[in-house]
C-alpha cells in the first residue's frame, strides 16, 4: 500500500503528475503533495465534510476518495472556485457566514453542486443539501442565508 | 519536517513498571522514541499543578499519553508508537465521583498534598476541591417560604468537537530556542504550559498562532504541545502531531457532568427567599480548569434573580476518566439546567406565568449579583420583554400540532460574566500612516480580529483596510491571557481602544508643533488626518505626522495599554466565599430565551422548531459576529440538550467518533432562529461593549426542557432529553393520568 506509483490528476484545471499509493486519499494527495490546504481535515471518516471536493462537478469527500480513483477526473478545490463557488464564497462574507472557516470550503463547495442541480432552492432545501457538513461555530442560519443570496445573484 | 504519533493507556489505573522501546526505535523512519523516563518531574496545571507532559510513574486514564514517536511519516510514527511496550501494574480504578468519595478508594493523586496550587484549595483525598458561597441565612430563608421545591438533576460530560482537531508543530534554532505553532486559545497559556511541564525558562519558547479552526474551551490549556517541543528538542528536527478525531475526543478534555441537588423557597406570590444549591462534579483525572468550573457554576447558581438568602457548595472529585474542563458557559450550563427547570416547577405549581415569576424577580439596576458585586449595566428586563414580544409568547396557547404531535413554548433567563486576568495592546502608526495593531489575542473563529480593527479604526477615524492584526506571538505580542470566558471584546478592547487615543494623543502632540497651534484645537478627521478645529484646509495627513515622529523629531508613533480587571467579586461584607479561586471575574452580561418545540407522540423525539435567543451584550461592535455567536451558542446548546452524551462503557469511551456522537447538522438547527441584541452599555467597556461569547449556551437546555414539559406534562431532570427518556416520560404521565 505504500510503494507509490505514477499519477496524472487534473486539479483546477491543471495536471499534476506526481506520486502517489494505492492507499493515499485524495485529501492527502491535495494537501501534502500538491499544497492545496483549503480542503480539511476534520475527521477523516467522510462525516464532517470539511474535506469536500467536487470530482466532475459532483461533492466527493476527499478523505474517503482514493488519489488513484480520480485519474481522469476533474477535481475542484475551493482555491479554484470560479463561478457559482466564487458567487457563494462572496455571499458567505456579506452575511457573517463564516466564523473559523474550517467548513466553508466544504460547505461552498457542496452549495455550488447543490446549486447546479437546484437554482433556486428554499431555505429547507438548502439546509437539506447542507446537511451532510457539520459546522460547530454557527447556528448555520447565516449559511442558509448566503446559499440562498448567491442563489438570488446567480453565477456570475 | 518529522511526523509525531502517541502511545495511549490501554488502563484507567495503573502504575508503569517498566517499557521495552527498542522495537519502536528499530521501525522504519524513527527518529526518537520518548516515555515518561525522558521527562523531568515537572508539573503543569491552571489551578493544581499535577499534570507531567506525558504519563509519568503511572496512568490515571485510559487513553492517557505514554509514549511518543517522532518518524519520517505519519504513518510510520503510528506503526512504531503500537511498537513501544509498556509493563504495567493494574491498579483499582475511581470511576465515579462516588466511588472516589468512598472509603478506602484508590487515589488517583496519592500526592496531592505536595502540589502547588494557585488558590487556596479545600482538597485531599480524592477531593481536587471544594467550594462554598453563601449570602444571606438559608434556613431562616425556608423558614419564610409558603413552598419550597426541590429536585435531583444531573447533566452529562459534551464533547467541544471543535471541526479542527488539536496539533502543534514545533522547531528548534541552532541556539536551542523552540519556536511552537499550535492550534490554541492563547499563546501565552501554551507558552506557561510546556515551560512548566518540560522545566524550561519562558523565554527559550515562542509561541505562535496559525488560523484556529474553532476552540470552545478545548484549547484553552495544553493538548500535545508540550509532547511535540519534547519530541522537537530531542530530534533537533521540526516535529508535526496532529491528533486523530478519535484521539481529540479521547485525551484532550470535555466538559464536566453535574449531579446537582437544588431546593428554592418562595412566597406564594411567586417571590424568591431561599436557594440550596449543593453539585458534585466528576472533574476527571486531573484539575485542569475544573476548580474555575466548580467556583463560577456556584456564584451562577443563584442566577440573574433576587434571593436574599443563598447557599451553594460544590465539590470536585478526581476519577480515572479524561480530563474535564473548560466548555462554553463553564459551568453555567449545568447548573442553569436545574435552576431554571425548578423556577418553571415553581411557576406551574403557583399557577405563575413562567415570564411572569421571572420578570417578578429578576435582578435591577441596583441589585448585587451574588457575592456583592454591583451591576453597573443590566439589560435582563429588556431581554426578558424582548423575548417575550417576538416568540409571540403570551399567545402561545393557540399553538395547535397536527395529529400525533404536541407542540409548546419553554423560556428561560441567564447571565453570564466576562473580563478575567491580565491583558495589553500595542497600536503602531507605520511610516505611511497605516496602522497595526497587536494584542496576542487569538481569534479562533469568533470574530476578535475584526472587532479589535473596529475599534482601533473608529478610535482613529481611519477605514478598516488602513488598520491590520499582529498574529499573536509571545515574543511581540503584549500578554494576553486568552480567547475564553467571554473576554476579548471587553478586556482586549478596552485595552485597544485605550492605545488606540494613546497614538491619537502623540499624533495630536506632533501636529500641534507642526502647525504651531495648540493640541486642544486639534480633532481627528476622517480618513487618517489632524485637522485645526473650525479652520478648513489646516490639516495633516498621518503620512505626514509619522514621518516626522520615524525621521526627525520624538520617535515612532506607538501607542501601548496594559490592565487587568481589580473589581472583587465578592464584598466579604455581604457574602462568605470558601475555596472559590477566582476574585476578581468582571462585569455582566445579560440573556433570555424562548424556543417552541414539538414532541412526537409515537417515538419522544423533539424538533426545535423557533428559537428567540436574545442577549445584552452592552453594545454591539459587530452585529453578525454577535448574532454569530448567539446562534452558535444556540446549536451547541441544542446538542447537549438533546442528544450530545460521551458515553463510557467503564474506563473507556465509546462513541469517540462523529458517527458515533452526534453533533446537530443544518437539519436539526432551526433556521427560525433569531438573534436579538440587547444594549445596556457597560460604562467602562470598549464603546460600552460588554461579552457574549458564551452567554447563548446557558439556558438552552433548560428552555429546551421546559417547554418539553409543558408539552408532554413530563419533567425531565436528567440530561440529554433523549427521544427514549422524553416518551419513557410521556408514557409515565399516561400512566399517572390513568
Amino acid at each position: 500500500m505504500s510503494t507509490p506509483y505514477p499519477l496524472a490528476l487534473q486539479v483546477n484545471g491543471a495536471e499534476h503528475r506526481l506520486e502517489a499509493a494505492l492507499g493515499d486519499t485524495l485529501l492527502t494527495v491535495l494537501r501534502d503533495a500538491l499544497a492545496l490546504t483549503g480542503a480539511k481535515r476534520g475527521c477523516n471518516q467522510g462525516v464532517c465534510g470539511a474535506c469536500t471536493v467536487l470530482a466532475d462537478g459532483e461533492p466527493v469527500r476527499a478523505c474517503l476518495t482514493l488519489a488513484h480513483e480520480c485519474a481522469g477526473r476533474e477535481i475542484v478545490t475551493i482555491e479554484g472556485a470560479a463561478g457559482r463557488a466564487q458567487a457563494l464564497q462572496e455571499a458567505f462574507v456579506e452575511t457573517g457566514a463564516v466564523q473559523c472557516g474550517f467548513c466553508s470550503p466544504g460547505m461552498i463547495l457542496t452549495a455550488a453542486a447543490m446549486l447546479e442541480r437546484t437554482p433556486r432552492p428554499s431555505a429547507d432545501e438548502v439546509r437539506a443539501g447542507l446537511s451532510g457538513n457539520l459546522c460547530r461555530c454557527s447556528g448555520y442560519r447565516k449559511i442558509v442565508d448566503a446559499v440562498l443570496r448567491a442563489a438570488e445573484t446567480g453565477a456570475p | 519536517m518529522l511526523h509525531g504519533a502517541l502511545l495511549g493507556s490501554p488502563h484507567a489505573h495503573a502504575r508503569i513498571k517498566s517499557y521495552d522501546v527498542s522495537a519502536a526505535r528499530a521501525a522504519p523512519g524513527v527518529h526518537c522514541v520518548l516515555t515518561g523516563e525522558d521527562f523531568g518531574d515537572h508539573r503543569m496545571g491552571a489551578f493544581i499543578k499535577d499534570e507531567h507532559a506525558i504519563a509519568k510513574g503511572k496512568v490515571r486514564y485510559v487513553g492517557e499519553p505514554v509514549a511518543a514517536v517522532a518518524a519520517e511519516t505519519e504513518a510510520q510514527a503510528r506503526a512504531a508508537a503500537r511498537l513501544v511496550e509498556v509493563e504495567y501494574e493494574e491498579l483499582p480504578a475511581v470511576l465515579t465521583p462516588e466511588e472516589a468519595l468512598a472509603p478506602g478508594a484508590a487515589l488517583v493523586h496519592a500526592e496531592l498534598a505536595s502540589y502547588f496550587k494557585v488558590f487556596e484549595a479545600v482538597c485531599g483525598g480524592n477531593v481536587c476541591s471544594r467550594t462554598e458561597l453563601a449570602e444571606g441565612d438559608v434556613e431562616q430563608g425556608f423558614r419564610e417560604s409558603d413552598l419550597v421545591v426541590e429536585g435531583r438533576y444531573r447533566t452529562q460530560p459534551q464533547a467541544h468537537v471543535s471541526l479542527e482537531p488539536c496539533g502543534a508543530l514545533a522547531e528548534v534554532d541552532a541556539a536551542g530556542r523552540v519556536t511552537l505553532w499550535s492550534a490554541n486559545q492563547s499563546v501565552f497559556r501554551v507558552q506557561a504550559n510546556v515551560c512548566e511541564s518540560l522545566g524550561l525558562p519562558m523565554s527559550r519558547l515562542r509561541c505562535l498562532t496559525p488560523r484556529v479552526g474553532a476552540g470552545f474551551g478545548n484549547k484553552m490549556e495544553a493538548h500535545v504541545q508540550p509532547i511535540v517541543v519534547k519530541l522537537a528538542l530531542a530530534t533537533g528536527r521540526p516535529v508535526k502531531l496532529v491528533l486523530s478525531r478519535e484521539e481529540d475526543f479521547e485525551i484532550v478534555r470535555a466538559r464536566h457532568p453535574f449531579d446537582l441537588r437544588v431546593r428554592t423557597g418562595v412566597k406564594r406570590d411567586g417571590t424568591f427567599v431561599a436557594r440550596e444549591v449543593e453539585v458534585l462534579l466528576d472533574g476527571g483525572a486531573y484539575a485542569d480548569d475544573s476548580p474555575g468550573v466548580l467556583g463560577y457554576s456556584l456564584l451562577m447558581a443563584r442566577g440573574p434573580y433576587r434571593i436574599p438568602h443563598a447557599r451553594c457548595r460544590g465539590t470536585l472529585v478526581y476519577t480515572n476518566k479524561l480530563r474535564f474542563g473548560a466548555f462554553r458557559g463553564f459551568g453555567n450550563p449545568q447548573v442553569s439546567f436545574a435552576t431554571e427547570t425548578q423556577i418553571d416547577e415553581i411557576a406551574a405549581q403557583l399557577g405563575i406565568d413562567p415570564v411572569e415569576i421571572r420578570r417578578k424577580n429578576a435582578l435591577g439596576a441596583d441589585d448585587r449579583w451574588f457575592g456583592g458585586q454591583a451591576l453597573a449595566s443590566n439589560g435582563l428586563r429588556e431581554c426578558i420583554d424582548v423575548a417575550e414580544r417576538e416568540s409571540g409568547w403570551p399567545a402561545r396557547g393557540a399553538i395547535r400540532a397536527a395529529p400525533g404531535k404536541r407542540r409548546a413554548m419553554g423560556f428561560a433567563c441567564t447571565a453570564h460574566i466576562g473580563g478575567l486576568l491580565g491583558t495589553g495592546a500595542i497600536v503602531r502608526m507605520l511610516e505611511d500612516g497605516t496602522v497595526v495593531l497587536n494584542t496576542g489575542a487569538v481569534d479562533i473563529g469568533q470574530g476578535s480580529d475584526t472587532v479589535l480593527t473596529q475599534i482601533v479604526a473608529e478610535a482613529l477615524r481611519l477605514p478598516l483596510e488602513q488598520v491590520s492584526v499582529a498574529s499573536p506571538d509571545t515574543d511581540g505580542s503584549p500578554y494576553n491571557w486568552g480567547t475564553t470566558a467571554s473576554r476579548v471584546t471587553y478586556t482586549t478592547g478596552r485595552a485597544v481602544l485605550a492605545a488606540a487615543r494613546e497614538v491619537e494623543r502623540q499624533a495630536k502632540a506632533h501636529a500641534a508643533e507642526m502647525l504651531e497651534c495648540a493640541e486642544a484645537d486639534l480633532e481627528l478627521l476622517p480618513g487618517g488626518v489632524v485637522g485645526v478645529k473650525g479652520v478648513p484646509g489646516k490639516t495633516l495627513p498621518f503620512v505626514a505626522i509619522s514621518a516626522r515622529a520615524h525621521w526627525r523629531k520624538g520617535g515612532p508613533i506607538v501607542g501601548t495599554h496594559t490592565w487587568v480587571f481589580d473589581q472583587p467579586t465578592v464584598d466579604p461584607k455581604r457574602a462568605v466565599a470558601v475555596g472559590l479561586p477566582f476574585p476578581q471575574i468582571g462585569v455582566y452580561s445579560f440573556g433570555a430565551l424562548a424556543v417552541e418545540v414539538e414532541v412526537d407522540e409515537t417515538t419522544g423525539k423533539v424538533a426545535v422548531l423557533r428559537a428567540w435567543t436574545v442577549a445584552d451584550v452592552g453594545r454591539a461592535i459587530n452585529r453578525a459576529a454577535v448574532e454569530g455567536q448567539l446562534e452558535g451558542a444556540f446549536a451547541q446548546g441544542l446538542g447537549f440538550a438533546l442528544a450530545e452524551e460521551l458515553v463510557f462503557d467503564g474506563p473507556r469511551l465509546v462513541n469517540p467518533t462523529l458517527m458515533d456522537y452526534k453533533v446537530p447538522t443544518s437539519l436539526e438547527v432551526p433556521y427560525a432562529l433569531h438573534a436579538h441584541i440587547v444594549e445596556h452599555a457597560e460604562p467602562d467597556g470598549p464603546f460600552g461593549a460588554k461579552g457574549v461569547g458564551e452567554i447563548g449556551i446557558n439556558v438552552v437546555a433548560a428552555a429546551i426542557a421546559n417547554a418539553v414539559a409543558a408539552a408532554t406534562g413530563a419533567r425531565l431532570r436528567e440530561l440529554p432529553l433523549t427521544a427514549e427518556r422524553v416518551l419513557g416520560g410521556l408514557l409515565q404521565r399516561e400512566a399517572e393520568a390513568g
